[in-house]
């Protein structure tokens, strides 16, 4: 263990601003980009949903 | 046709179809989150609580915890895009370049991570947070490729010739990924070398490498897992018009 206390932990021996500012912006874009990338497919599936039911019908002309 | 050859490689190929491929992606994405969440909630301990303060740069050496896995990731998922974009030039598969495509975004935040955690560890280390240095400038060119990929393809309204241009584009920047690797010994430069962290004291040595290395793998399962949310993304966005997108029967969260 590197620390006695939690508060050193965050002082990171007067690296603080530099280390968390580091991890925090690393942290930051992990965690939004899943949920990102996720949103485009949920999007990507709602207009797909839109397209086949406007589909419905006398409609047959899609082809690949 | 396929007929002729063994039934392995026929299965393989199926897999190339982006019909096939949708949801064997969709089963394979839990698995590589899982997996990097574990591996990052392991790299973050050995990061923060194995491994010791650094005799000359104190605690500001930890960012070398997230800093070198962007950096490897930036590079190497350049060459799996460039990889995957050439594939679909020359063989003209469409799934191929629907994964360069969905690689570009992550292996661009990969660049800018790698150049935001290195200046935070350049201030304190060197004094500046940046240099036109040989391997902050090369990086700097990565994302910017990265960039440029996914700026070309947009611009250009048909899918496919936006993945012929953007391969050229991939390929012709391929070049750049070994001059950044090799910068801080073909130039004189303020970047330390690759193998630095291997001369310190044997422990030290060995916990940092763990820690790093498991970072990387963190970063790379991740880098997985969000690429393949993204293609099956792709695949629908292009092949919406498609009879099999079409009967796809998915429930609509997710």
């Amino acid at each position: 263990m590197n620390w006695g206390s939690a508060a050193e932990f965050f002082a990171m021996g007067g690296y603080a601003g530099y280390v968390w500012g580091a991890f925090a912006v690393v942290a930051a874009c992990m965690i939004v980009e899943p949920f990102v990338v996720r949103a485009r497919r949920r999007e990507a599936l709602r207009r797909l949903r839109q397209l086949t039911s406007a589909a419905q019908g006398a409609h047959n002309e899609a082809t690949a | 046709m396929t007929q002729g050859t063994t039934p392995g490689i026929v299965n393989w190929l199926k897999f190339s179809s982006p019909q096939t491929f949708y949801p064997l992606a969709g089963k394979m994405v839990p698995w590589f989150a899982v997996a990097a969440a574990i591996l990052a909630a392991v790299g973050l301990y050995i990061a923060f609580f194995v491994a010791p303060t650094d005799f000359q740069q104190g605690d500001s050496y930890r960012i070398i915890f997230v800093h070198v896995p962007a950096s490897w990731m930036s590079m190497f998922i350049y060459i799996v895009m460039a990889a995957w974009a050439g594939i679909g030039l020359v063989l003209n598969t469409r799934l191929s370049s629907m994964m360069a495509s969905a690689l570009a975004p992550t292996g661009a935040m990969f660049a800018f991570l790698s150049l935001w955690t290195g200046a935070l560890w350049g201030r304190p280390t060197w004094g500046a947070y940046w240099v036109w240095d040989a391997r902050l400038t090369s990086e700097l060119i990565l994302f910017f490729l990265y960039l440029g990929f996914m700026a070309l393809q947009a611009a250009i309204d048909d899918p496919r010739r936006a993945d012929k241009a953007g391969a050229v584009l991939a390929l012709v920047g391929v070049v750049n990924v070994p001059i950044i690797y090799f910068s801080v010994k073909w130039w004189n430069t303020l970047h330390q070398g690759a193998s630095v962290s291997m001369t310190r004291a044997p422990t030290m040595a060995a916990t940092m490498f763990t820690g790093m290395i498991v970072m990387a793998f963190a970063f790379w399962v991740y880098s997985i897992a969000v690429a393949l949310v993204r293609v099956r993304a792709i695949i629908l966005e292009r092949e919406r018009h498609s009879g099999w997108a079409q009967n796809l029967q998915e429930a609509p969260a997710t």
